[in-house]
């Protein structure tokens, strides 16, 4: 059997299991989870076994295509529904399948007392068919499709526990502001077929050997495009302008957070971004404002993350950060492609790792989200302890961990880019590294150190923490290791580079400093960063009440007024729109219609009055015209 | 004689048709004035017949005539069944035709 007929399968089985779980009604209600879990798991062992194939093939044909069938045959619009499985999609088939396997067991235990657990795994599987499309798909139209079901899963599963307002309300939320971003992937895929009459990806970004259409448009079109593109990669990856929906979507359950922001949804942007380089390294206006994005969002974050006293929100923010980082990495261009990806695929497995290292202390804590009612948790969950604080290592880059190897990375490639920008994204990216070592070191003291701070509720129930069945804790494990070894076993020896080099390209750059000094300054800020958490969050008592705080401080916690902003900037000013558009519509456009029939009425009750019934008056008219008609007759002889 | 003379004597008699139509209320008075019209018509007609050396123009003249016949025919029926019913042959009386 070819590889190839396999990449169908490897959409098909989450497929299947959504189908059979969403339809299939109560009578899978006992089986419902573990249907699920096996139809993910076996789409990651699809994915192993092509990977075995494309591993054993030399690099530069490690691209398999698979033609399933034509969707839309038009004379000149050909759009087929096709695969193509090369070392990028490669990567993100491996993230999606195997840390969405371990979400899908880990749900089994978090989710054990959930009624619609069985609609729960229908929805997580849709989610991972969804993506695995996005990221399969041989052309934009087919990679729409994924988006599109992407938006549409993240809204199911964000708004799971619908009977909360708040969950209904941020799914919503989730979803209009994916719209937007939408709206842009529609729009860039509208103009690549005006400027190019295609939108498949062979034809248009071509291969390293020979460049495809991409290259040969006017560079305004490329812009356009490559701006378009970027917009959608902002709803998607909750980047700056379109982060708001990020924070809100934590009212779904857990492992749903785990899932959007390690392997799945946000990750979405940045493979767009880096399949689509041809068309952003033919416009470097675009990418510059690529760049600007991922080092505002990635500073954004990490401020928003600093304020959170809800442990879900924190790591919320800092996926944002990350995200950030990544963003950045693939404005870069070829210099930085590689390591987008890289730190992409690191940051899945300490970020999974790290939601499910919170959602097991929720579990153990009666659905406890306020940081400051925890303290002291080491002792009651001693493997959730150990795994979060891995995951804790590995996201603020402590050195040997997985993400030391890729964030060191962004920031080198940031420096060189070169130039005045290149200081200012490379110490951009630096102060993020600061930061995050702080608000990170600042959730790990909160949550596991100082004293227990947790009461009462009202109904009298103190909780009991506890730790996690096995079927949450041997996923936490897993991650733990992947946030461990991964960035060494992709770092040392660039074996990261040389696999995904045919597919993203890539330079070198020419950094003003070198990448020795880079390391240091960054093991420097974030040894900084983590003195200073430890200065206000280890050495003292931390209060249950949070302090009033400066006036950043009160800001970040209200998300840095992105709300209040979106609020008097898009609402506000959509109602003013909408109600001046009403305005002008009344007056002006109803006023020339009616206008038009009042003059039209007015005349004709005028006219009608010549209507008099005598006969004779009608001879006059008749008279008059026949002298005038003559009179013309003769005149235009004469003339 | 000269022609033209008689193409002015048309153009009187339609005149005085004409005008007649427009300021008498009597429709036996207005039917002849239309007759009187469709005369003066027919002078032209034969005189431009005389002036081009063709019949064409007397031949048309005959034409007029008969069709004058028959409109008398079906004016008068029409003016007769007028008077009974309104016991009036003003035309202006019969204005119903109107807004």
């Amino acid at each position: 059997m070819n590889a190839e007929n396999l990449i169908a399968l490897l959409i098909a089985a989450p497929l299947l299991g959504a189908a059979v779980l969403l339809v299939g009604g109560r009578r899978l209600d006992a089986v419902g989870h573990w249907v699920g879990t096996l139809l993910s798991a076996a789409s990651f062992v699809i994915g192993v076994i092509l990977f075995a194939d494309l591993l054993g093939k030399d690099a530069e044909h490690r691209t398999l295509t698979q033609h399933l069938f034509s969707w839309i045959p038009v004379e000149g619009f050909q759009a087929d529904v096709a695969f193509r499985l090369d070392q990028l999609s490669m990567t993100f088939v491996l993230l999606i399948t195997g840390v969405g396997s371990l979400i899908h067991l880990y749900s089994i235990g978090y989710m054990e007392h959930d009624e619609r657990r069985r609609r729960f795994f229908g929805y997580l599987n849709l989610f991972l068919a969804a993506m695995l499309l996005l990221v399969l798909a041989d052309n934009y139209l087919l990679l729409y499709v994924g988006w599109e079901g992407v938006g549409l899963a993240s809204y199911l599963l964000i708004g799971f526990w619908q009977h909360k307002p708040s969950a209904a309300t941020a799914a919503k939320k989730a979803f209009l502001v994916n719209r937007v971003g939408d709206m842009g992937l529609s729009i860039a895929i509208m103009l690549m077929f005006t400027t190019f009459g295609t939108f498949a990806f062979g034809p248009l970004l071509g291969t390293h050997a020979e460049p495809g259409l991409a290259g040969g448009a006017s560079e305004g079109k490329l812009t356009a495009i490559a701006l378009m593109l970027l917009l959608a990669a902002c709803g998607k990856s909750a980047q700056v302008p379109l982060q708001s929906w990020l924070g809100d979507a934590m009212e779904g359950p857990t492992p749903v957070s785990a899932l959007i922001h390690a392997a799945t949804m946000v990750t979405a942007g940045v493979y767009l971004i880096v399949r689509s380089a041809a068309i952003f390294n033919a416009a470097p206006d675009a990418q510059l404002v690529v760049t600007v994005v991922g080092a505002v969002t990635l500073l954004f974050g990490a401020i928003v993350g600093c304020a959170k006293d809800d442990i879900k929100k924190a790591l919320a923010g800092s996926t944002m950060s990350q995200i950030g980082y990544m963003v950045l990495a693939a404005g870069l261009g070829p210099i930085g492609y590689v390591f987008a990806i890289m730190h992409l695929v690191t940051h899945g497995f300490f970020k999974a790792g790290l939601f499910l290292g919170a959602g097991s202390v929720m579990h153990g804590m009666n659905d406890e989200v306020d940081m400051r009612k925890y303290g002291g948790l080491r002792t009651y969950m001693p493997v959730t302890f150990i795994t979060f604080g891995l995951g804790y290592l590995a996201i603020i880059g402590f050195p040997g961990l997985s993400g030391f190897f890729s964030k060191d990375k962004i920031i080198e490639a940031a420096f060189a880019k070169g130039g005045t920008e290149g200081w200012i994204l490379g110490g951009a990216a630096l102060l993020g590294a600061a930061i995050t070592a702080y608000y990170m070191t600042r959730v790990m003291l909160m949550t596991f150190f100082g004293e227990k701070r947790w009461q009462p509720d009202e109904n009298g129930n103190e909780p009991h923490p506890h730790e996690s069945p096995r079927v949450m804790t041997i996923p936490m494990i897993v991650l733990a290791v992947g946030s461990v070894f991964g960035g060494a076993i992709f770092g040392i020896g660039d074996r990261f580079l040389h696999w995904l080099e045919p597919v993203t390209g890539h330079s070198h750059g020419d950094s003003p400093v070198s990448a020795l000094t880079v390391t240091l300054a960054t093991v420097v800020v974030l040894v900084i960063g983590g003195a200073i958490a430890y200065a206000q969050y280890g050495r003292r008592p931390v209060p249950a009440v949070a302090p009033r705080g400066s006036l950043l401080t009160r800001a970040a916690r209200r998300d840095l007024l992105q709300d209040d902003f979106n609020h008097v900037v898009l609402v506000r000013g959509g109602e003013h729109l909408t109600r001046s558009l009403v305005y002008v519509d009344h007056t002006l456009v109803d006023g020339v219609v009616n206008g038009t029939a009042a003059g039209f009425g007015g005349l004709s009750g005028r006219l009608r009055r010549v209507q008099n019934g005598f006969a004779r008056s009608y001879a006059v008219s008749m008279f008059g015209g026949v002298a005038l008609l003559i009179a013309a007759t003769l005149l235009m002889r004469a003339v | 004689m000269n022609p033209v003379n008689y193409l002015y004597l048309a153009a009187l008699l339609f005149t005085i048709g004409a005008t007649g139509v427009l300021i008498r209320r009597n429709a036996i008075v207005v039917f002849m004035c239309i007759e009187l019209m469709l005369n003066a018509c027919n002078l032209a007609f034969v005189t431009f017949s005389r002036m081009h050396g063709n019949l064409d123009g007397q031949i048309i003249a005959f034409f007029t005539m008969v069709v004058a016949a028959a409109e008398v025919v079906v004016g008068l029926a029409i003016i007769v069944s007028l008077f009974r019913t309104r016991h009036s042959a003003s035309v202006d009386d019969a204005s119903l035709m109107k807004l």
